[in-house]
């Protein structure tokens, strides 16, 4: 090991000495070649310079070759490089004169990017390089942002003009989808592209430049809308909503959009009104298609009754056109429910907007469509009953009765189905104030009875007009010895029959009173041993009309009073009840205005006791007709001069043959 | 009328005469025969309080015609006295014929109405479609047909009853036939208005407001009264549908016209008042301050709003249909109606309303 470390000293010694020996050898070539070295460094600078000389000098050759050859990019950035060395040495008269040049080229340069600029048959990422371009080369920056809006503006009114030349009344016009997205991707798609560009082009124009096109897309924005609105105005539609929410949804969505970007712009609030009204609008036309469905199945209803029964053929039975009617209805309340609800489905963009949420299902749907649709059900009915015409006008009274039953079939249960589907559909979800269901079958249920009542009082005046004439012509005192009943009872009776059956098939009967078994065979209870004898005393004086008064109004104290007009139950009987009351009131005050002869009062007799033998099944009362019928013969009995009463027997043999 | 306000009110063949007193509550009945025939109208002339005239039937060859006559009742009848202790019913008197309406040329008589606040001289008799003026000549011993006017049309047009009215002095007159009203003027026998279709069915009275020149009701079988503005006559300003039946009468009390008498064969008498269409809608109202004036009745409207219009009472002591109602003309709250069964029922204001309206 000694030996190796000493060898390394050797070795070590020797690399030294070469070391030594380079080192000088190098600072003896340095030394040399110093003087060659800094000729070297100095021609390689004049070198450099001269290049630079020469690409001043040939800048404006340069120029424009660029610019004929269109590589406007690379002569602004010759032009950004030159531009500070020029400046400094505009005074040396060369240079100057090269500045002079180039700035004539770069005026040019210029106009003619402003001139492909305005041209802008380019797409749009080439104006974008325009404009950068024209930034660099120093032109104001207002100037330019004025212009490419300018621009921009003129791109998209011809979007918008194409837009508009759709609505025109030139066909085919393309159906409401179409058209929402020719503008969705025409125009709202050139707009955001423009309020792209425009953000990174002039974004260090600050909030001046933001609100310049703030105040672009707006206006931009209002004339599109205006034309949207125009076109969904012409969407008066059938009941189907599902391409119009489609449509709305497309351009709702394209406007959320530009809605991020132009958010000072408000486009998107406005999108949401013009849907939102538009919405509404569908919902009166809804509620317009189901009140004209209703007066449709009326119509209906109106033509089934008059049109002539064909022989052999039964026509359709009021139960059954009720059935038709009520079904009907129910059917086309669901089918536009069911469209209205494509407003609030999941996948509609503006379906989760407060609107839709809240007022469009409470306010809209429920109160606005449903309510209010029953509603105007109930006036409509109700007018049936206000008509002018009161002399059985032009209003069939089956009509009448068929509308009172289906309002109290609505009060008992369809109402609150309805309104429990509706309220189902659409999730109330605010705190309007809605109508309970209870309020609403009061009303219907209000309507059924005064529907009722006036059908008493048609078919009631039917008959009694019929009863009236009938005593009013003829001439009582001249009249001869009865052989039959007269004609125009029989009518009454039948009539009356015919009603009973008519009420019979939309209403229940209702409760009578128990009948005694022998109520047919009843004879007529003046010559009943309950009655006073010397009533109808062949013998006149004048005294004998204050006894026999004063005897009946004892009678008459301690017997009910009939109360022409009380209330109608919703059941057969009741119904019936009223109109025999009306018809026999009627006959009543007409007999009392007329003078009798003996034969006249017997006559009057006979058809009152067939009148009585006909009439007690239909009321709910039987005395109730004794009672009228016994005041008529009463009251003729004390309008006659000469009153000599029939023989109840005859009279039963005259009834029954009859 | 006196003091003691006798009724009149004619059944068949008689007319009875009852004094009411009321300060005593004592009815005392007179009898007189009507022999001529079964009196349908009746209506006393303003002027002179003797004197009657009635509508009846008259039976002759068992065909039924209506006449009219004018009467004079016996002078003692006349004070109203108040001593009759005898039974009312034993001395029937006879009245006095006057002079007859003479309807020859006519048929039936349907009603006769004096001019009020005339002198008794002129009447009006409505005779199927004709009607007639008479002049009452010779303290009415004659009557004189001045005028006459017809009602042209299809059909038998039977006037029903009429009206004349105390405004315009005393030139025009109203009738109804069937559901038609009609206003004539006096002076030229011509129709100055028609109201068609007043009623669904047939109208049966009407009478004039006292107060109001150009309002009218009317009543009918169609259970309706309507108060109608003769200017404008396409529509009623107000309908009342208050009764179940034939409304036969309609009457305005003669000093205060919001009260409104109606009576109907449903047996009821309804007392309404329409204040809104009254000459007073406001009330009669007096400032709190000045309570101890009394006498001053000077309306000073206290609030803007019309007082509302009501039924004040429902009148059922009647059995049977009621045909006529009328107020008395001496005292202004007393009224009194009349039913088929022969009652005659005299009644009052309630007595809260009554110091309401005067006060």
């Amino acid at each position: 090991m000694k030996n190796d470390f000493r060898k390394m000293e050797d070795e070590m010694d020797r690399l030294a000495t070469n070391m030594a020996v380079i080192t000088d050898f190098s600072a003896r070539i340095s030394a040399t070649l110093q003087d060659r070295h800094e000729r070297i460094t100095k021609l390689a600078g004049v070198h450099a310079l001269l290049r630079k000389l020469q690409f001043l000098f040939e800048l404006p050759s340069r120029l424009t070759k660029c610019v004929e050859l269109g590589a406007y990019g690379q002569a602004v950035r010759y032009q950004g490089r030159a531009q500070a060395v020029l400046q400094q040495y505009q005074h040396l008269p060369s240079f100057r004169a090269i500045q002079d040049d180039c700035q004539v080229i770069t005026a040019r340069l210029a106009q003619q990017l402003r001139q492909r600029f305005r041209e802008g048959g380019s797409g749009a990422p080439e104006q974008a390089e325009c404009v950068e371009l024209l930034l660099a080369l120093g032109e104001p920056a207002e100037e330019l942002c004025e212009e490419f809006l300018a621009h921009a503006r003129g791109r998209l009114e011809e979007e918008l003009r194409s837009l508009e030349a759709e609505l025109g009344p030139s066909p085919p016009a393309p159906d409401v989808l179409e058209f929402t997205d020719h503008g969705g991707s025409g125009f709202v798609g050139g707009l955001c592209q423009v309020a792209a560009a425009y953000q990174e082009l002039f974004a260090a124009q600050g909030p001046a430049g933001a609100e310049r096109l703030a105040a672009f897309a707006r206006e931009l924005g209002s004339r599109y809308f205006a034309l949207v609105e125009r076109r969904l105005a012409q969407e008066q539609g059938g009941g189907d909503n599902s391409l119009l929410v489609r449509a709305l949804d497309r351009f709702h969505r394209r406007l959320r959009a530009p809605g991020a970007l132009l958010a000072a712009a408000g486009l998107a609030e406005a999108a949401t009104e013009i849907v939102e009204r538009v919405a509404r609008e569908r919902l009166g036309h809804h509620l317009q298609g189901l009140r004209a469905a209703f007066l449709g199945c009326l119509t209906d209803v109106r033509q089934a009754l008059a049109a002539p029964r064909v022989a052999g053929k039964e026509g359709p039975g009021l139960a059954e056109l009720l059935a038709n009617v009520a079904s009907s209805i129910l059917s086309h309340i669901k089918a536009s429910l069911a469209a209205v609800h494509l407003f609030t489905a999941k996948e509609v963009s503006f379906s989760n907007k407060p609107y839709f949420r809240g007022e469009f299902c409470s306010q809209g749907v429920r109160e606005g469509l449903i309510v209010g649709f029953i509603r105007s059900m109930c006036q409509t009915a109700q007018s049936f009953c206000d008509s002018p015409g009161e002399k059985g006008g032009a209003t069939p009274p089956a009509l009448l009765l068929l509308l009172s039953r289906l309002c109290l079939d609505y009060e008992t249960a369809t109402i609150s189905y309805i309104l429990t589907l509706t309220d189902e559909q659409f999730l109330v979800q605010d705190q309007f104030p809605v109508t309970p269901v209870s309020t609403l079958c009061a009303e219907a249920r209000e309507t059924a009875r005064r529907l009722l009542t006036h059908y008493v009082k048609v078919q009631g005046l039917v008959i009694s007009q019929m009863l009236r004439k009938s005593v009013e012509t003829r001439d009582w005192l001249s009249t001869l010895e009865p052989r039959n009943v007269r004609a125009v009872m029989k009518r009454v009776v039948e009539d009356t029959t015919a009603i009973d059956v008519q009420v019979g098939l939309l209403y229940e009967e209702g409760v009578r009173k128990a009948q005694s078994s022998d109520s047919s065979k009843r004879t007529f209870s003046v010559y009943s041993s309950s009655r006073q004898q010397g009533r109808y005393a062949p013998s006149y004086t004048p005294s004998a009309p204050m006894d026999t008064n004063l005897l009946s109004n004892i009678q008459k104290l301690f017997s009910e009073r009939i109360d022409v007009f009380s209330p109608v139950e919703f059941n057969k009987v009741s119904v019936l009840t009223g109109i025999i009351k009306i018809s026999l009131k009627t006959l009543l005050e007409c007999v009392r205005l007329r003078t009798f002869g003996r034969f006249g009062l017997q006559q009057v007799q006979v058809d009152c006791h067939f009148l009585q033998l006909y009439l007690w099944r239909f009321v709910a009362d039987e005395e109730l007709v004794h009672l009228l019928l016994d005041e008529v013969v009463a009251s003729a009995a004390l309008r006659c001069p000469d009153p000599v009463p029939m023989e109840p027997s005859v009279v039963e043999v005259i009834c029954e043959r009859g | 009328m006196e003091d003691d306000a006798p009724v009149i009110y004619g059944l068949e063949f008689q007319i009875h005469i009852i004094d009411f007193d009321d300060e005593n509550n004592i009815i005392n009945k007179n009898v007189l025969l009507h022999q001529a025939g079964e009196i349908w109208h009746i209506s006393a002339s303003p002027a002179d309080r003797g004197v009657l005239a009635t509508c009846y039937n008259r039976t002759s060859d068992s065909k039924v015609l209506t006449c009219a006559a004018v009467w004079r009742m016996p002078k003692e009848l006349e004070s109203g006295s108040h001593e009759s202790p005898d039974d009312s019913s034993s001395t029937a008197q006879t009245l006095e014929l006057l002079c007859h309406l003479d309807n020859t040329a006519h048929s039936n008589m349907a009603c006769v109405v004096w001019e009020p606040m005339g002198d008794g001289k002129k009447i009006i008799s409505l005779a199927d479609n004709h009607i007639l003026l008479w002049d009452l000549q010779e303290s009415s011993s004659q009557a004189v047909l001045a005028s006459s006017a017809s009602l042209g049309g299809k059909g038998q047009l039977k006037f029903t009853s009429g009206r004349w009215s105390p405004h315009h002095n005393c030139t025009q007159v109203a009738t109804a036939n069937d559901t038609t009203l009609r206003g004539w003027d006096t002076r030229t026998m011509s129709q100055i208005y028609c109201i068609e279709n007043a009623h669904g069915q047939l109208v049966r009275d009407l009478d004039f407001n006292p107060n109001k020149q150009y309002y009218l009701a009317s009543c009918g079988d169609d259970c309706k009264v309507k108060f109608w503005d003769t200017r404008n006559v396409t529509e009623p300003v107000k309908t009342l549908e208050e009764h179940s039946h034939w409304v036969w009468n309609v009457r305005y009390n003669h000093s205060h016209d919001q009260l409104v008498l109606t009576g109907s064969s449903d047996s009821r008498v309804i007392l309404s008042n329409m204040v809104s269409i009254s000459s007073e809608p406001f009330g009669h109202l007096v400032d709190d301050d000045d309570i101890s004036d009394q006498e001053d009745h000077r309306s000073e409207e206290k609030s803007k709003e019309p007082l509302q219009d009501n039924v004040i009472a429902t009148y059922e002591e009647h059995e049977d249909s009621v045909y006529a109602v009328d107020w008395s003309s001496a005292d202004p709250w007393l009224f009194a109606s009349l039913s088929y069964d022969g009652r005659l029922v005299i009644n009052r204001v309630p007595r809260a309303l009554k110091y309401h309206i005067l006060l």
